[in-house]
C-alpha cells in the first residue's frame, strides 16, 4: 500500500489556480521531489500535504486514511509527519539540544529516553559537540543540520522539506544534497522536497515531479526523465537541450537540413507527420572530417562558439538548413568559427517529446 | 613640459592646502555642534549634580541639600510610591498591551483595523486628560461609573475611587499601554509563521505553541516594554499631580514640584532627583543589554508568508478583551470629557438643555490669556519641531558621512536626553539657565530650548534612520558630474529626505504641544502653554472649560496626526525606530 496518495488535489486562490488536479503516490520509504520553477505551485502542495494550507478539490490521504480534502483537514499538529522549513525556523530562543528535543518531549517520552535519542540523533548529524549552543551561535550548514535532526528524531510518517537549501551557499549546497540523501538511507523515512534545484532533486531523488503551472508534467526517477522527457518543458527545465522538428515521409524523417532513417528510432517509433524532438547537446559528436562510422551524421557550419574549459561549446547549422543547434565537444576539438563540421546524431538519445 | 610640472605643483599644492582647510573646516563644525549640543544637554545635567552639592547662597560645597531630601520620612515614603506605581503600571499595561498586539499580530481576530485605531488614540492621549476623563469617572460619589452604581445598586456610595494609589496606577496604565503593545507587536512582526508551522507540525497545538515558541521569542521585547512603562510612569507629573495630591500621597514627581513652591529650593529638588535620574539611565542600559542580545528574531532567513492562527470562537473572546481595554483607555474617557465641554454643567448629564458652546467661546473669544496660551503651544511647538530637526539632521548627516572626527560622541550626546526624565531635565534647565547671567527664567527661549533638548532624541533616531535609507551614491552621482556638497544636499538628499523630515516634526511637535512635566518648571506668567493651563484649571475645578481644551488640544493633535498619516502612511507614529 502507498504511503501518500494525493487524487486530483487542487488549489484556488480567486481566480487564481495554484495547483491543478495533481495525482501523486509515494510508497513507503520513498523519496520524491517536486521540481519546477517558483510559482509552479510545488510549495502549496508541500504546505497541502502538511496540513497548513486545506484543498480546494481532492484528497490527500496517509496509509489509506483521508488527511485533507475541501470537506475538512486533519491539522498538521496531528499529521505525525515533521517538515524543514525555507528558513530552517530553528528557534532562537533554545539550544540545539532543545529545539531538537521539543518533538519527543510533545510526545511525553520518558526524560531519559528524550536524552539518549536526542544524543544518537546528533550525533548522526555530527553536531553533538554543539549541543549547548544557541542557534545564533551557529553557522547556515549547522543550522540547516538541526533542523534535519529535529525533524528526523521524532520518526515521522512522512518528513517534508522545502527548498531546505536555498539560503546556503553554493558549496554547502551541493555537501548537503549528500547529506540528505544519507540520512534517508539510513532512516528510510518517506520524504517529500521541494525545491527548484535540478541537480539537488537528482542527488537526492528516487522519483522526480517536474511541475509547471500548478500541473504534474512527468514523475519519473532522475534517469528518465532526462533521457526521455515527455514533454517539451521537462525537455528545457532539466538541462539544456535542443528542440527539432521531423516530418516522417516513407522511410526518412527530414529535419531542417537532413534528414534521419527511420529504422534508427526503433525504441521510440515516431507516428506519421511531425514530431519534436529533444537532442542534448553532448548526445551529438562534431568533427571535423567525415565520420567513417555507422551513425547518421550531416554537414554543417560553425556559427559560434566559445571555450568553457571543460569543453567547447558549438552553435552550428546545418549547411542546407537555416536552424541552429548547440553542441558540446571535447576541448581537443579545435574548430574554427565559419569552418565546415560534421555533426553525427545518435538517434537512440533523441527523446520524442511531442 | 615645465608648464606640465607646473600645473603638476600647483595641483599637489591645492591639494595640500585644501586638505588642510578641510580639516579646520571640519574641526571647526564639531566645535560649533558639541558647543551647541554642550549647551543643550550637557550643560544643564552637570548644573543639576553640581547644584545638588552647592549651598543656596554662597555656592560652597555641601551634602546639606541630601540631607533635607533624604532626611524626611514623607520624602522617602513617596520614592517608595514612585516604585509602587512604576511596577504597577508597568504589569497593568503589560496585561493590556501584549495579548492585543498578540492578536492584532497573529490571529484572525476581527476588528483588527479599529483595535489599532483605538490603540494609536490611546497613544496620542496625553496621560493627564486621561486622568480628567478618570477623575469624572471615577471621582468618589460625583464620578460616573458610582452614579451608574448606585442607581443599580440603590447604595448610597460609589466604590470607586480615582483618588488612590489603584486609581493612578489604572489612570497611567491605560494611557501607556500603547508601548508595551508596540514593543511587543513590532517583535511579532519579525517572527516568522515557519517558526509557528515548525511546532505544529511537530505535534504542538495553537496554545501550547503560543506559550513555549511564540511567547519566549518575544520575551525581550515585552521586557522592554515593562521598562519603558516603568520608566514613563515613575517620570510622569501631571496625572499624579491631579489624582495623587488629591489623595494625599506624594510621588517623586509631585515631591519635586513642591520643592519648587516659595520658596524655591533648586538644590534641594536637584539632589532629590537624583535617584530618578540613577533609575533611568539603568533601565535604559538594562533594556538595551536585552534587546540588543542579538538571534532573537534575526536568525530567520526568507519570511515566508505569513498565516494568522484560526482562533474559532475564541476570537471573539480576544475582541472582548480588547474592546474592554479600548473602553479603559478611550472611550470612556474621551465620553465623558466630551460631555464636560459641551456642557453647562458637567454633574447635570447628558440632556439637552446642558448643551452649550460657552466653554469654547470663554476659551477662544472671551479669554484673551487663554487665546495667548493656545497660540504659545502651538508656536513653541512648531519652533521646538523646526530647531530639534535642523539640528539633529545636520549632526546625522556630519556623522553619517563621516564628516567630522568623533562623530559618535555628538550622536551619543542627541541621543543622550532620552534617559533624562522630562522633569529632571527641567529643574537641570532651571539650575543652568534661571539665574543671572543668561536670566532665561519665564521667556520663551528657555522653553523652546527645554522643550529642542527634550526631544531631541526623537528627532535624532528618524533622521538618522531617514538619512541611511538613502544611499550615498545619490549625492556622489551630484558630485561627480561638478556639484557641490551643498548643492547634492539642497537639491537631492532634502527632496529625497522630505517625507521622513515631516514625519519627524510630527514626532515631535505632538509630544511638544502636550509636553507638562518638564514645562511646569520653566513657564513663566507670560509663556504659559496648554498643558499648564489644564493644570490650572483642574487646580480650580473648572472642568467644563478644562475638557474644552483639553478637546481643543485633541482635535489640533489628531488632526496633524492624520495629515502626517496621510502624507508619510498609516500608523506612522506607532512604529519602533530605536
Amino acid at each position: 500500500m502507498s504511503r501518500l496518495r494525493l487524487t486530483g488535489v487542487s488549489k484556488r486562490y480567486g481566480n487564481f489556480t495554484a495547483v491543478d488536479h495533481i495525482d501523486l503516490e509515494l510508497q513507503s520509504g520513498e523519496f520524491v521531489s517536486l521540481l519546477g520553477p517558483s510559482g509552479c505551485g510545488k510549495t502549496t502542495t508541500l504546505r497541502m500535504i502538511a496540513g497548513f494550507v486545506d484543498p480546494t478539490l481532492g484528497t490527500i490521504e496517509m496509509d489509506g486514511q483521508i488527511l485533507s480534502s475541501p470537506a475538512g483537514s486533519v491539522p498538521p499538529d496531528r499529521r505525525q509527519m515533521s517538515m524543514i522549513f525555507q528558513s530552517y525556523a530553528i528557534w532562537p530562543n533554545m539550544t540545539v539540544e532543545q529545539n531538537v528535543a521539543f518533538g519527543l518531549e510533545l510526545r511525553k517520552l520518558a526524560k531519559a529516553e528524550v536524552r539518549r535519542r536526542v544524543g544518537e540523533m546528533l550525533e548522526v548529524v555530527h553536531m553533538n559537540h554543539l549541543a549547548d549552543r544557541y542557534p545564533a551561535e551557529l553557522s547556515g550548514g549547522q543550522q540547516q543540520r538541526v533542523a534535519l535532526a529535529r525533524a528526523i528524531v521524532i520518526r515521522p510518517a512522512v518528513l517534508l522539506l522545502d527548498e531546505p537549501l536555498s539560503n546556503l551557499d553554493a558549496t554547502l549546497r551541493e555537501e548537503m544534497r549528500f547529506e540528505i540523501r544519507r540520512l534517508h538511507d539510513e532512516f528510510h523515512v518517506t520524504t517529500v522536497y521541494v525545491t527548484h534545484d535540478q541537480a539537488e532533486a537528482m542527488v537526492t531523488s528516487d522519483r522526480i515531479a517536474v511541475m509547471n503551472h500548478g500541473r504534474i508534467e512527468q514523475v519519473d526517477h532522475p534517469r528518465s526523465l532526462y533521457n526521455q522527457p515527455k514533454t517539451r518543458f521537462v525537455a528545457g527545465f532539466i538541462g539544456r537541450t535542443n528542440f527539432i522538428e521531423g516530418v516522417t515521409e516513407g522511410n526518412q524523417i527530414s529535419f531542417d537540413g537532413f534528414a534521419l532513417p527511420r529504422a534508427a528510432f526503433e525504441h521510440d517509433m515516431p507516428p506519421a507527420g511531425k514530431a519534436v524532438f529533444s537532442v542534448r547537446p553532448h548526445s551529438m559528436r562534431l568533427s571535423d572530417s567525415p565520420p567513417a562510422g555507422g551513425s547518421p551524421s550531416v554537414g554543417v557550419v560553425v556559427v559560434e562558439r566559445a571555450f568553457l574549459g571543460e569543453h567547447w561549446d558549438y552553435v552550428v547549422r546545418p549547411r542546407e538548413g537555416a536552424s541552429p543547434l548547440r553542441v558540446m565537444a571535447s576541448p581537443m576539438d579545435d574548430i574554427p568559427v565559419g569552418a565546415s563540421a560534421w555533426l553525427e546524431f545518435e538517434p537512440r538519445q533523441m527523446a520524442l517529446i511531442a | 613640459m615645465t608648464d606640465n610640472s607646473l600645473d603638476l605643483r600647483a595641483i599637489q599644492f591645492s591639494g595640500l592646502a585644501s586638505r588642510v582647510r578641510r580639516l579646520d573646516a571640519s574641526m571647526l563644525l564639531w566645535l560649533l555642534l558639541i558647543a551647541v549640543l554642550g549647551f543643550l544637554i550637557l550643560n544643564p545635567v552637570l548644573r543639576l549634580i553640581v547644584s545638588s552639592l552647592q549651598e543656596t547662597d554662597t555656592g560652597r560645597f555641601t551634602l546639606a541639600n541630601y540631607r533635607t531630601a533624604y532626611g524626611n520620612i514623607r520624602h522617602l515614603q513617596s520614592l517608595l510610591n514612585s516604585l509602587e506605581l512604576g511596577v504597577g503600571v508597568a504589569l497593568l499595561a503589560t496585561c493590556f498591551g501584549v495579548p492585543i498586539a498578540w492578536a492584532i499580530s497573529r490571529t484572525d481576530m476581527p476588528g483588527k483595523a479599529f483595535v489599532r485605531l483605538m490603540v494609536f488614540a490611546a497613544f496620542v492621549t496625553p496621560p493627564y486628560l486621561g486622568a480628567i476623563g478618570w477623575i469624572l469617572l471615577a471621582g468618589p460619589n460625583s464620578g460616573w461609573l458610582n452614579k451608574v452604581w448606585m442607581a443599580m445598586t440603590g447604595a448610597t456610595h460609589g466604590v470607586f475611587n480615582i483618588y488612590s494609589m489603584t486609581g493612578l496606577i489604572l489612570v497611567i496604565a491605560v494611557t501607556s499601554f500603547p508601548y508595551a503593545f508596540v514593543f511587543t507587536s513590532s517583535a511579532l512582526d519579525l517572527v516568522s509563521s515557519e517558526m509557528e508551522d515548525a511546532a505544529n507540525i511537530l505535534g504542538a497545538r495553537t496554545l501550547r505553541t503560543t506559550l513555549r515558541i511564540t511567547l519566549p521569542l518575544v520575551t525581550p521585547a515585552i521586557i522592554g516594554g515593562i521598562i519603558i512603562s516603568f520608566l514613563e510612569a515613575i517620570a510622569l507629573f501631571g496625572a499624579p499631580a491631579l489624582i495623587a495630591l488629591p489623595a494625599r500621597f506624594n510621588v517623586v514627581s509631585t515631591q519635586l514640584w513642591q520643592f519648587f513652591e516659595y520658596p524655591v529650593r533648586v538644590e534641594e529638588a536637584a539632589a532629590y532627583s537624583m535617584p530618578l535620574l540613577a533609575i533611568t539611565v539603568l533601565m535604559f542600559w538594562l533594556q538595551r543589554r536585552i534587546l540588543g542580545r542579538r538571534g532573537y528574531t534575526s536568525v530567520t532567513g526568507k519570511g515566508g508568508e505569513r498565516r494568522m492562527i484560526a482562533l474559532g470562537p475564541w476570537r471573539w473572546v480576544m475582541l472582548g478583551y480588547a474592546l474592554i481595554v479600548c473602553a479603559l483607555s478611550v472611550f470612556l474617557p474621551m465620553l465623558v470629557l466630551l460631555q464636560a465641554a459641551f456642557a453647562k454643567a458637567w454633574g447635570r448629564g447628558f440632556s439637552l438643555d446642558n448643551l452649550t458652546l460657552h466653554n469654547f467661546y470663554y476659551l477662544l473669544v472671551e479669554q484673551t490669556q487663554a487665546k495667548q496660551t493656545i497660540l504659545n503651544t502651538f508656536v513653541y511647538s512648531g519652533v521646538t519641531a523646526f530647531a530639534a530637526i535642523s539640528l539633529s539632521l545636520a549632526i546625522a548627516y556630519v556623522v553619517n558621512r563621516k564628516l567630522v572626527p568623533f562623530g559618535n560622541v555628538l550622536a551619543f550626546l542627541c541621543v543622550a536626553p532620552f534617559v533624562v526624565p522630562g522633569i529632571v531635565l527641567a529643574i537641570g534647565f532651571y539650575a543652568a539657565y534661571a539665574p543671572p547671567p543668561l536670566a532665561l527664567y519665564g521667556t520663551a527661549t528657555i522653553l523652546i530650548l527645554g522643550f529642542t533638548t527634550r526631544f531631541l532624541p526623537i528627532a535624532y533616531t528618524s533622521s538618522a534612520a531617514g538619512l541611511r535609507s538613502i544611499n550615498p551614491e545619490m549625492e556622489e552621482a551630484v558630485r561627480i558630474l561638478g556639484g557641490s556638497r551643498l548643492l547634492a544636499i539642497r537639491k537631492v538628499l532634502i527632496p529625497l529626505l522630505k517625507k521622513s523630515l515631516a514625519g519627524a516634526w510630527i514626532l515631535v511637535f505632538i509630544p511638544a504641544t502636550r509636553e507638562l512635566s518638564s514645562a511646569i518648571f520653566l513657564v513663566g506668567p507670560n509663556t504659559r502653554v496648554i498643558s499648564v493651563m489644564l493644570f490650572d484649571l483642574s487646580e480650580e475645578g473648572n472642568f467644563e472649560v478644562l475638557s474644552a481644551l483639553g478637546v481643543i488640544l485633541l482635535v489640533a493633535t489628531v488632526a496633524i496626526a492624520a495629515i502626517g498619516s496621510r502624507m508619510i502612511g498609516r500608523d506612522f507614529m506607532l512604529r519602533r525606530n530605536s
